[in-house]
């Protein structure tokens, strides 16, 4: 028996790598899967890939194109889903943005608005699209955080404070929608090997000792970070861990923080 | 299909009942083999009613019943020299150690500077030494194995916010997690992963007995059915009383598989919210 066998999962940012693994893992697992992502040639077609992958397990999807940012994009791309594919049952909130501008004082409005516009409000209006369509008999909503919301990340505190903030809006929502049989838990990767990321930039701010550092020269240094001496999870574990979040395995969880992370935050030394 | 720890063996404490069997039944059902441990007696200063011989025998039958194999024995957490020679006997038995279920527990209650000592030591013996005796006992074996592993030690909501009038548990419960992410970072080295799951009230006998009920009714002689659930749901977010054993076996079975391969240090509560509440 599959694991999400006639549930509908609507899932942000799925062009993209943890989207992408998300979908994929709960189609495998008998779920029909809305998936949005952002509007342009490049994204959509990514988006495409992700659809095709979830027609070859044989499951449905519904592709939208709205940024996050953008309220009633996000409530039009959701209901155009659900009217095709019935009530959701899970809500995964994954859309974000990663940059490592500099020193907190030193980030300009514009980055720091941008970080706090797609990773916190964008995941409010995720959660706002999709609660309203989710099925009366309960459901899960799962936000997609990070690490930096438990370990800082110098650098980058605009980041580090939307996926803090995130947090406390997960915790705000389980007292709210518990009644309601929905349960909200969020997600917590370490660096993850998608391509937000696996980059040249961060390559080159892990290893300024190098002239053109490659994923190779960066998993040296980020091996060293974890105790499970991996540099970084890959994607389907993140959505191993959502499938568990999502499905009724985890009925009775909710407020979690789930850290995937090989260890990261947990390194004594 | 293939099962989710097909070819693993996992060693289960408190395994006659409640949790542990839980925790055997599902294990078995993905395919592990199980060695079952619980001490199938009464427990001095405990509230909890002891379990039974033939309550280790229904775990068997059930085990048994998906086709894998286990070795039960009858032993106490608290005795490290019969502990280390069950398991040794069960890992011979079965060829393997991948994964350990640190489930065994007792509850009682008393306000903490009112509590006498031997009702404070018995909880700390049982619920954080066991813990700490039962890894003990298995660790040598996984690593030995050299193919990595997975640590589950059962805590509690109590071990991540204080409750009233269980002191000792409370304590016994956080010093599980500080075992637990000392052992994440001692054991990583070896591929081994060390978690800790903590319940809220869950349908075992160690929260069903009349003394336990009443403890959740404060001023009820003999309180009903109702009062108890009321009283238990009022501490949730969800709309349910009572955690199910199964609900836990399930987190175990997420945490005990290669599906976790990278969580390690983990402190995951299965409450129906209790700690966001």
């Amino acid at each position: 028996m599959a694991r999400m066998t006639g549930k509908v999962a609507l899932i942000t940012g799925a062009a993209g790598g943890l989207g992408r693994a998300c979908a994929t893992r709960l189609a495998e697992e008998g779920a029909d899967i809305v998936a949005l992502d952002l509007p342009g040639g490049r994204t959509e077609a990514e988006l495409d890939e992700t659809a095709r992958l979830v027609r070859a397990t044989g499951r449905r999807i519904v592709t939208g194109t709205a940024d996050v940012r953008d309220l009633d994009a996000v409530v039009a791309a959701v209901r155009a889903g659900v009217s095709e594919l019935g009530p959701l049952d899970v809500v995964v909130a994954n859309a974000g943005i990663s940059d490592n501008p500099g020193p907190s004082w030193e980030i300009d409005d514009e980055i720091w608005n941008r970080s706090i516009d797609v990773n916190l409000t964008g995941t409010w209006h995720t959660v706002k699209a999709g609660v309203a369509e989710l099925d009366p008999a309960g459901g899960s909503v799962i936000i997609v955080s990070s690490t930096a919301a438990i370990k800082a990340v110098p650098g980058a505190s605009h980041y580090s404070a939307a996926k803090h903030a995130v947090t406390g809006l997960a915790k705000t929502l389980a007292n709210e929608l518990g009644a309601r049989a929905i349960r909200v838990n969020t997600v917590h990767p370490g660096a993850a090997a998608t391509p937000m990321t696996l980059n040249p930039a961060t390559f080159a701010r892990l290893r300024p000792d190098l002239e053109a550092p490659t994923a190779d020269d960066v998993a040296e240094v980020l091996a060293t970070k974890t105790l499970l001496r991996v540099p970084w999870v890959e994607p389907v574990d993140v959505s191993n861990a959502v499938l568990f979040l999502a499905s009724d395995e985890s009925r009775y969880v909710t407020g979690l923080q789930m850290v995937v992370d090989g260890g990261l935050t947990q390194k004594v030394a | 299909m293939s099962g989710r720890l097909d070819g693993k063996v996992a060693l289960i404490t408190g395994a006659a009942r409640g949790m542990g069997r839980a925790q055997a039944v599902r294990f078995a059902q993905e395919g592990a083999d199980i060695v079952a441990v619980d001490v199938c007696a009464p427990v001095d200063h405990a509230t909890t009613p002891g379990a039974s011989p033939d309550d280790l025998a229904e775990t068997v039958r059930l085990v048994e019943s998906f086709g894998r194999k286990i070795c039960p024995f009858e032993v106490d957490v608290r005795d490290q020299p019969s502990l280390d020679d069950a398991v040794t006997q069960g890992v011979t038995a079965l060829g393997r150690l991948d994964v350990v279920c640190a489930t065994a527990g007792i509850s009682s209650s008393g306000r903490a500077t009112e509590m006498d000592s031997e009702r404070w030591q018995t909880m700390l013996d049982v619920n954080l030494t066991g813990v700490w005796r039962t890894c003990k006992a298995a660790i040598p074996h996984i690593v030995t194995g050299g193919r990595g592993g997975s640590i589950v030690l059962v805590s509690s909501i109590a071990g991540l916010r204080g409750l009233v009038s269980v002191g000792h548990y409370t304590a016994a419960k956080h010093g599980v997690v500080g075992l637990m992410k000392s052992l994440a970072n001692e054991l990583a080295p070896h591929q081994v992963r060390v978690n800790t799951i903590h319940p809220a009230n869950t349908r075992t006998t160690m929260v069903e007995n009349p003394a336990t009920m009443r403890t959740f009714c404060p001023g009820v002689e003999n309180p009903t059915r109702e009062q108890f659930e009321t009283a238990l749901q009022s501490m949730h977010l969800l709309p349910v009383p009572l955690i199910e054993p199964e609900d836990i076996a399930n987190a175990s079975l997420f945490l005990a598989s290669e599906e976790s391969r990278y969580i390690t240090g983990v402190t995951l509560p299965v409450d129906a919210g209790h700690c966001v509440k």
